[in-house]
């Protein structure tokens, strides 16, 4: 299922390049209102927002930028500021307490407001689309950027796109996509469906739009590019900018033959590593699966990994803030972070696949989200979850599971009932999840009780 | 499915007996609610077969489509719906109440304080099921763009005078039956369902005789085996005892019993019709009357247990108290009936076919607010459902074991709780819990854990503005106090462009030029 990438002629850096030059062409000098980005993970999207932000504000050009957290926004005005500490920078933030990263306040050049009107002026402002959607009577900004576009839903958008001329959206459509805790089927298949992505809807009312890709995973390892690849984005494959012998994952302890140590070492040595567990029925916040996983982080960092990778010629030390626990649901992730605390493990982030979006660790483990599971809902199928959890890495990705989802699957075919007028998504769910128990069968470690 | 709804099911099946997942109810039940029982016919999507109507559970008005593709027959149906349900809603729509609202003033944008109209009740219909709401949108969607003779004199098939106003009315009801929490248009399988748990499937929950089996069984026996008996017990002739609540019939009912009436029916028509002399005429019409009426006694002996049922189910949940916070979400049902009151008495045309982006975008952000609202109220008004939030690690009940007053820099007071508890919230350090005090939310924020286990709360807001804590606004030690997670009112969303901006991004503005047109006549409204 790998494309053969002893090829030569594939320069990764060239190639990257070579999209975000026509990318910046279309933005700063093309002649539609929006420009498109799909981009894969951890293909330098941040990077490619910054330096769209950069020439466009240098071009004199008002820019607005729209991100969907908290987060992202005081992310994407610290990468600004490193990278220009000269441009002066708006922070629009909520009127709620602690409303941004208390490192902005170092930063002179950024001036932080909860009123546009006092940001007017300044070349570029950043906030949320949940912010901005408050902003009313303001002067429209020449240009925006839309960044996490995927992930925000077309009501989200509806209420900022009328604060801007031209814009350009970025996001990976891989990842999950927005939801709604009400339903929403009474618009399905209508172009403005509010609850579908800010990007579906733009396209239905734009076609002809430009689009372009980012062709390369900076993050992802090329032992994980092609299965990411293959199974979530087969009709827009990506490479990996790094190659087999780049990256490097070793122990200082040796295995002590237990089943967690027998994972990681599997995981270290290609990518990937499947810890199964027996066959069970359990509730969400399975103990035993909760506990494997605990377990498997306690001895990563008992045993010194170390990384090498094109970053550092030196082994870099795996230390807890490099390495993040997966799951789907909050109440997995809050027994996952009691099974750490009580194994004497803290600074490791633990997180469901919503919130762990946009970040990379070194190494991740991975709570399979239909483990022990007796059916597989749609939540639980969607391609996004899976993606999002299994393209975290740079190094490598442990997934704990019970036994039995393949069969799981082959009980639960999808039957979501199909609408007229809407684009279905391939690959679906069950699909892309075969894809990758497939693969990871081939690094299978059967749990042994320690 | 929370863990709490899964025990409540798992007791169910041991004890036999439908357990209760509320204390109270939370729903708003009207004390004259209208009961509408629809039956359709199969294999013609839109075809009434006939109802039950009526706002006396003895009384029941009876209206059947003795064939009911026959176009005429079922305006005759249609009009004789809306003699029933516009005087009831109509009932409503005249004692009012004044209220002040704030509007923005058209001129100069303030906002201005206005004394508008509030109808003191709103109607209520109450439907088995919710196939029965899905009914009620498909006959207003169907009756909606009719036009009457006084409409347009043109229309080839004009429909009786008060058909296209209730075919609104019902657009208009199960367009609010999507809002969550609303009651202007409820399903009594819902209503049940959200204040018990059987030990069936959800599916079969949507049963309305199982589930009252569950809820009531007549006999005192298990409900497990009375639901069973609800769903498949039939007679010697092979009809089921109880008959599904609609508005699909039984195919052994549709096949064995009406059909051939049906057809009994339409040879006395054409008897009658071709009826040469006055004897025959006489002799026709008898026999179409005889044919009538057998039908007419088939659709109700259908339709009267399902009428029961809902009136059953609604003394059941009568017997429980109302919760605290139903009235406020009742107001907002009764904020939605003057509405549309208003726009039918101002002349606006019927809603459209299909929401506008910037209508339905308004919808969605409605009806999402309506179900953070009403995850909260439910919680707030009911122990056993916030038990259910507890045990989920998204509330918790604690003691207060210590008072610390701190303070701010600029010396406003932030008392430090430490509290104890035995639930597992899913509470890290700056998360915020919230309280109930004096019916308003007061925040607090974890500010730690201490090494044995007692939870360390800095309490935020509510205290008055003088440097002192207000009487009262600060736990004290020893009281045992329920904090949630989750905020207890829903924030406004932001405004949303009026239509007419719509941006480019969603199409740019409606076509105002474009106006709705009537339903266009198709081959099958000429059967």
């Amino acid at each position: 299922m790998t494309f053969d990438r002893a090829d030569t002629d594939f320069d990764p850096s060239a190639e990257a390049a070579r999209a975000t030059a026509d990318i910046l062409a279309s933005t700063l000098h093309g002649t539609a209102r929006g420009v498109v980005v799909d981009s894969p993970p951890g293909a330098g999207k941040s990077t490619l927002v910054v330096r769209a932000a950069l020439e466009l504000a240098a071009a004199g050009r008002p820019l607005m930028i729209v991100a969907q957290t908290n987060a992202q926004v005081d992310d994407l005005v610290l990468r600004i500021a490193e990278k220009q500490p000269d441009l002066p920078v708006g922070r629009l933030h909520s009127n709620d307490s602690d409303p941004y990263d208390k490192a902005l306040e170092d930063l002179e050049q950024v001036r932080k407001s909860a009123k546009a009107a006092e940001l007017a002026g300044l070349p570029v402002v950043v906030s949320t689309a949940a912010k901005w959607a408050h902003v009313k009577n303001v002067e429209p900004w020449a240009h925006a950027i839309v960044d996490e576009a995927y992930q925000m839903r077309s009501d989200a958008l509806l209420a900022v796109a009328g604060l801007f001329e031209r814009a350009l959206f970025v996001g990976d459509p891989g990842q999950l996509d927005p939801f709604s805790v009400v339903g929403a089927e009474q618009w399905a298949g209508l172009s403005y469906d509010p609850s579908a992505s800010a990007v579906s809807t733009l396209l239905a009312h734009n076609p002809d739009l430009p689009q372009h890709r980012l062709p390369v995973s900076w993050r992802l390892p090329a032992s994980a590019a092609p299965l990411v690849s293959d199974a979530f984005y087969p009709y827009t494959p990506f490479r990996s900018g790094t190659g087999h012998g780049d990256r490097k994952l070793s122990f200082g302890v040796p295995s002590d033959g237990s089943a967690p140590d027998r994972v990681l070492d599997e995981a270290a040595e290609s990518g990937w590593g499947l810890l199964e567990l027996p066959a069970r029925h359990t509730p969400r916040t399975d103990p035993e699966a909760v506990h494997a996983v605990a377990l498997v982080v306690r001895r990563l960092l008992d045993r010194g990994g170390a990384a090498i990778s094109e970053r550092s010629p030196d082994p870099v030390p795996l230390t807890p803030d490099r390495v993040a626990v997966g799951t789907a649901h909050r109440d997995q992730a809050a027994a996952v972070r009691a099974a750490l605390a009580g194994l004497g493990v803290s600074g490791v982030t633990v997180d469901t696949a919503n919130r762990l979006q946009g970040r990379e660790y070194d190494l991740t483990v991975v709570l399979h989200p239909l483990s022990g599971r007796p059916d597989a809902t749609a939540f639980h199928l969607e391609t996004g979850r899976l993606c999002v959890l299994a393209s975290r890495h740079r190094h490598a990705c442990v997934v704990v599971c019970r036994a039995g989802v393949a069969d799981l699957l082959d009980e639960h075919p999808s039957t979501e009932p199909v609408q007229l007028g809407v684009t279905v998504k391939f690959p679906d769910g069950w699909e892309a999840n075969h894809a990758v128990l497939s693969h990871l069968a081939e690094h299978r470690v059967a749990w042994t009780a320690p | 499915m929370s863990l709490i709804s899964t025990l409540a099911r798992m007791e169910a099946v041991e004890a036999g007996r439908a357990q209760p997942l509320a204390t109270v109810r939370h729903r708003h039940l009207s004390e004259r609610p209208l009961v509408f029982v629809p039956l359709t016919t199969s294999g013609e999507a839109g075809a009434p077969l006939g109802a039950l109507v009526g706002t006396d559970p003895g009384a029941p008005r009876l209206l059947v489509v003795p064939q009911p593709r026959d176009r005429d027959l079922r305006f005759a149906f249609l009009a004789e719906l809306a003699g029933e349900i516009l005087p009831y809603v109509d009932s409503f729509a005249v004692d009012v109440e004044a209220v002040e609202r704030s509007e923005a003033d058209p001129e100069t944008g303030k906002k201005v304080k206005v004394e508008v109209e509030l109808c003191a009740d709103a109607p209520q219909l109450v439907v088995p099921s919710r196939a029965g709401v899905e009914y009620v949108r498909l006959l207003g969607r169907s009756m909606r763009f009719r036009r009457t003779a006084e409409q347009d004199p043109e229309t080839p098939f004009p429909a009786p005078p008060r058909v296209p106003l209730l075919g609104r009315w019902l657009t208009h009801f199960g367009e609010r039956a999507r809002v969550p929490g609303s009651s202007l248009l409820v399903a009594a399988t819902d209503l049940l369902n959200r204040h018990w748990a059987t030990g069936q499937s959800s599916l079969e929950d949507q049963h309305l005789g199982a589930l009252l089996a569950w809820i009531a069984p007549d006999d005192g026996g298990s409900g497990a085996d009375a639901a069973l008996r609800a769903e498949l017990a039939r007679d010697a002739k092979g009809q089921l005892l109880c008959p599904p609540a609609g508005p699909a019939t039984d195919p052994a009912f549709d096949n064995r019993l009406l059909a051939p009436a049906i057809e009994a029916y339409d040879r006395a028509r054409l008897a009658l019709g071709a009826a040469e002399d006055g004897g025959a005429a006489e002799d026709g019409l008898a026999a179409l009357t005889r044919a009538e009426r057998e039908i007419h006694r088939l659709v109700a002996s259908q339709l009267k247990p399902t009428w029961d049922a809902v009136w059953r189910a609604l003394d059941v949940l009568r017997e429980l108290p109302e919760g605290a916070r139903v009235a406020d979400r009742w107001t907002r049902d009764r904020w939605s009936f003057t509405g549309q009151r208003d726009r039918i008495a101002a002349g606006e045309p019927p809603q459209p076919r299909r929401d506008d982006a910037v209508t339905a975008a308004q919808k969605l952000a409605a009806r999402e607010q309506a179900q953070g609202q009403l995850e909260a109220q439910e919680a707030l008004d009911d122990p056993l459902v916030m038990a259910g939030r507890r045990l989920s690690g998204e509330a918790f009940v604690a003691e207060v074991v210590e008072v610390t007053m701190t303070r701010t820099d600029n010396n406003r007071p932030r008392p430090l709780l430490t509290v104890r508890t035995d639930d597992r919230p899913h509470l890290g350090e700056g998360v915020k819990a919230y309280r109930s005090l004096d019916g308003k939310p007061q925040a607090a924020e974890c500010a730690g854990q201490e090494p044995d286990g007692a939870l360390v709360l800095r309490v935020l807001d509510r205290m008055g503005r003088g440097k002192e804590p207000a009487e009262g606004s600060v736990p004290e030690k020893g009281e045992r106090i329920v904090w949630t997670l989750f905020e207890h009112d829903q924030r406004p969303g932001a405004k949303l462009p009026d239509p007419e901006e719509t941006p480019w991004t969603h199409g740019g503005p409606p076509r105002s030029d474009a106006a709705e047109l009537p339903d266009a006549t198709t081959p099958e409204d000429i059967l």
